[in-house]
């Protein structure tokens, strides 16, 4: 146990993901995470000097597509699963705040 | 040298000095999104262009668009920006612009890093990155009387959802509202020159936002800046960063300081209001996106680019300006490059047109969307025309609104119309005839100051033109009746 993470940085993340945690529950998970960057420094103890850094598992670049239209989705089957629609767009409640 | 700072709206108080860096988003005109293959186009029907990828269904999986990362790297080495391999980052957030609940984007390795834009007046503003990111869907707040915060309820259509943008981050180099104008104006030219957005504010594929602060002049600190957002017009930019920096200004000579915070411009009211606060910052997480591999462009790819790269505006001026040798205004050069109509102008000087009269017949007379049927032979002839009086300056004009009507000629337009410059003997008749018709006209403009003699010089040509139905040259008119009174002039 080592307490890299403490519960004011679990409830930070927890706030940040929109969910909601008993104390308990952030003490319980802030150590889980810890558990997880424990790992993380294990692993960045390791020497790799030589070791080209990469940052995806397969050693691929430029995956691309041509520019090509394809057929998007039929509009009612889009808004068939949205709890709310008018004017065949999404009806969602007002937004409070701004938009990043 | 930056040019000097004139009128009311830049001039900021004795002993300061304004720092502005500008962040423009600009939609690229690919076919289609940038990691989904629906259709990029504005003004559809809501959510037509929509699909698992773009509107974040589970399980659905983004492929880049080839062509949105070449416009990208076509226009970061039009801006004289290093192309580096880059990896594409989510930024984490909740808002229903943005389905997925990250917008993807490049953050610590972008694709170009480092150029400048050189303005007109030769202030050069630096470049930091040039990178690509995805848009966002477009909410609309419903009720409420349009003010977000009673709204009732708001409709997203995500057709805008993964369109590719490129995000124009500049240094904070600007140091007049003029700059930064003049700064969007370039960007824009630059960006219709190479074909990679059609760069519109009015529809929002070009967005502004500016970072203000002030400082004492001389000083070469960096104090605290808010970011303006909502600024949808050139016009709303200048009054934007001239408002934002007065208050600045202000603050600091009261010993208050401004607060860093994100702010909206109210073009009715002419003033910025507080938006977000950047203290207790957005936390966006980036990392990774783990679902796309690096973009590694080889350095023949970027030669390649370099190659291709067509002219450049500030190129295309200059060989206006060159071909025109002295007839040709920089302000008319950067019009007809604004408006694509040197190559036209080019070769219709090349074929043989009087290069001032071509220029100010095009600057002043074809401001219209379409004039494919403009061909450079035609404006010649029509040029032509003018300069050896056959025709006048005013019919001229007509034939000019004919040819992009009908593509006719010039002179069957000419011949059609009957326009045919009345000169020499017939034109002295009926200036004689509307002189005697009206006498006491006439004696005040033999007696006159130079404002009545200006004045009646009007009155005259204007009768001319009536008798003749428009076919005298309103000059040769004016020239007819300075004779008249004071003998032959050299004009």
């Amino acid at each position: 146990m080592s307490g890299r993470i403490s519960r004011d940085e679990a409830a930070h993340v927890a706030r940040l993901a929109r969910l909601r945690f008993s104390d308990s529950e952030l003490d319980e998970l802030a150590a889980q995470l810890s558990a997880v960057l424990d790992h993380a420094a294990d692993v960045e103890a390791l020497d790799v000097s030589g070791i080209e850094p990469t940052s995806h598992p397969q050693p691929l670049t430029d995956v691309t597509r041509a520019d090509e239209v394809r057929p998007s989705l039929a509009r009612d089957e889009v808004l068939a699963q949205a709890p709310s629609v008018a004017e065949g767009q999404f009806r969602v409640p007002p937004i409070l705040g701004e938009a990043p | 040298m930056s040019g000097a700072a004139t009128g009311r709206e830049t001039a900021l108080d004795d002993g300061w000095e304004l720092v502005v860096g500008l962040e423009v988003h600009v939609e690229l005109s690919t076919a289609t999104k940038l990691f989904c293959a629906c259709a990029n186009r504005f003004g559809d029907e809501p959510n037509t262009n929509v699909c698992p990828v773009c509107l974040g269904l589970p399980g659905s999986l983004p492929v880049v668009n080839a062509a949105a990362v070449d416009f990208a790297m076509r226009l970061g080495r039009a801006l004289g920006c290093e192309v580096r391999p880059a990896v594409f980052a989510r930024k984490n957030y909740f808002y229903p612009d943005m389905p997925k609940d990250y917008q993807i984007s490049q953050y610590d390795q972008p694709t170009n890093i480092d150029g400048r834009l050189k303005l007109p007046d030769g202030h050069v503003v630096g470049i930091e990155r040039a990178h690509i990111e995805e848009d966002t869907g477009k909410t609309t707040h419903v009720g409420g009387g349009g003010r977000i915060h009673d709204a009732d309820y708001a409709l997203v259509d995500y057709n805008r959802a993964g369109v590719p943008l490129v995000e124009i981050v500049s240094r904070p180099d600007i140091r007049t509202a003029e700059q930064a104008r003049a700064f969007v104006r370039e960007l824009r030219a630059i960006l219709l020159s190479i074909g990679v957005s059609d760069a519109r504010m009015e529809e929002g594929s070009m967005r502004v936002d500016a970072n203000v602060s002030v400082r004492p002049t001389g000083s070469d600190e960096l104090r605290t800046r808010c970011e303006i957002k909502n600024l949808s017009s050139l016009r709303s930019l200048g009054r934007a960063i001239t408002f934002e920096a007065r208050r600045h200004v202000d603050l600091w000579s009261s010993g208050e300081r401004p607060r860093q915070e994100t702010r909206h411009w109210d073009e009715a009211g002419g003033r910025t209001t507080p938006g977000r606060s950047k203290e207790d910052a957005e936390d966006y997480r980036y990392f990774q996106d783990p679902d796309l591999v690096p973009l590694a462009p080889s350095a023949e790819t970027v030669a390649a680019i370099d190659a291709a790269l067509p002219p450049l505006p500030a190129a295309r001026r200059a060989e206006l300006v060159a071909a025109g040798a002295g007839a040709v205004p920089a302000s008319d050069a950067a019009l007809l490059v604004e408006r694509d109509q040197d190559g036209l102008v080019l070769a219709a000087i090349s074929a043989g047109a009087d290069p001032g009269l071509t220029v100010t017949r095009v600057a002043n007379d074809l401001a219209v969307e379409d004039w494919s049927k403009v061909t450079p032979d035609g404006l010649a002839s029509l040029v032509a025309l003018e300069a050896s009086g056959r025709v006048t300056a005013t019919q001229a004009k007509q034939i000019l609104a004919d040819i992009v009507e009908s593509g006719e000629t010039p002179e069957a337009i000419s011949e059609r119309r009957g326009f045919q410059a009345m000169a020499g003997h017939d034109l002295a008749v009926t200036v004689d005839q509307v002189i005697a018709s009206n006498p006491d006209e006439w004696r005040r403009f033999c007696s006159g100051d130079d404002a009545d003699r200006k004045k009646l010089a009007g009155f005259f040509i204007g009768q001319v033109m009536r008798a003749t139905k428009g076919r005298a040259d309103g000059a040769a008119v004016n020239r007819l009746l300075q004779q008249l009174t004071h003998g032959p002039t050299s004009d």
